[in-house]
């Protein structure tokens, strides 16, 4: 071993004058076995979040009807309403996944569009939130009223503040692609943001069904 | 491009284990989810449903959300490893909620009178 170093020392290659161009270093992202990390990543991310979202759901199923006093949830859900916010993140997804493959086919304008229209549904999803908080808040219920109260603001809280960061995700690409910086190349940008937004769909999907039309 | 030739042709390609679907599949999941929340919304508004509500509800919410997992998040069309590490934590979060459900419904909380 001690006399294979100076082997390898004489068989480098000697100095010599630096490349007329550039290497393009910034565009070789790491991989293990072909999956780019980053995509690897954000699944794991994801995965990690299913267990938080996990413990926010298991604590408000297991303190449910455990509420000393009102509002109670058969008292002030209101659940057309809240089936009109769960179309429209659920059309917020379809949009989502529509902006990537336009993408995937070199159609950025378009791409754009389908991008800014999951972005206004997310807002539009957050809107609806902040009036439903709202008319509960005026209701009676607030963060200490009661478990109940608790639970449900922590639950739907943390999901809301996923949504939040979404829509600034989606905008923050958007005004990307209209700097001409997001392109066919840079799809993978577009899938992993579509990644987290599909995730926030998936976990309000669960939360429509367990919390709001689960009966008490 | 036929509906299926969709592959990650963003120099990404290499990670995709089969192509991912076209604008048509996803429109075409669309309806389905927007079905399956309006029979979840109809049945809960329906008494004569009560005994089997919460096994329907939670069926057909499994159903959304593989879906949208599989064909949106395109996992069941890209590397297993994806899969993988997803369902190892939907598997803890799964097994934290049963066995909070079940340890707490064995020992029923006693409520606290202030």
């Amino acid at each position: 071993m001690t006399q294979a170093l100076p082997v390898l020392v004489e068989a480098a290659p000697p100095p010599t004058s630096p490349p007329s161009e550039p290497l393009v270093l910034e565009h070789a992202h790491p991989s293990i076995g072909g999956l780019d990390n980053r995509k690897v990543l954000m699944w794991a991310f994801l995965g990690s979040d299913c267990m938080f979202f996990g413990t926010l759901i298991a604590t408000y199923m297991v303190y449910k009807n455990r509420s000393i006093d009102g509002p109670l949830p058969r008292e002030i859900f209101d659940i057309p309403y809240t089936s009109v916010s769960a179309f429209v993140l659920l059309l917020s997804s379809l949009t989502m996944v529509l902006a990537l493959s336009s993408l995937q086919r070199g159609e950025e304008r378009r791409m754009r569009v389908w991008l800014i229209a999951t972005a206004l549904l997310g807002t539009v999803f957050l809107g609806g939130q902040f009036y439903e908080f709202t008319t509960f808040y005026h209701e009676g219920l607030t963060l200490s009223r009661n478990l109940f109260g608790s639970t449900f603001f922590t639950l739907t809280g943390f999901h809301g503040t996923h949504v939040a960061i979404g829509v600034f995700w989606l905008l923050a690409l958007a005004a990307h692609s209209f700097r001409g910086r997001l392109h066919r190349e840079h799809s993978l940008l577009l899938e992993i943001a579509g990644l987290y937004w599909h995730f926030v769909d998936i976990v309000w999907i669960l939360i429509f069904t367990l919390v709001y039309l689960i009966p008490d | 491009m036929s509906d299926h030739s969709l592959a990650h042709e963003g120099g990404h390609g290499h990670e995709t284990a089969h192509a991912h679907p076209g604008p048509k599949t996803y429109v075409l999941i669309g309806v389905v989810l927007a079905a399956i929340t309006l029979i979840e919304v109809w049945a809960y508004t329906h008494e004569a449903l009560q005994a089997v509500l919460v096994p329907m509800l939670l069926s057909l919410s499994a159903l959304k959300f593989v879906l949208v997992v599989g064909f949106y998040m395109h996992l069941k069309f890209d590397h297993p490893v994806f899969t993988g590490v997803f369902g190892f934590g939907l598997l803890v979060a799964a097994s934290v909620i049963t066995a909070f459900l079940f340890l707490f419904h064995q020992y029923p909380l006693p409520i606290h009178h202030p």
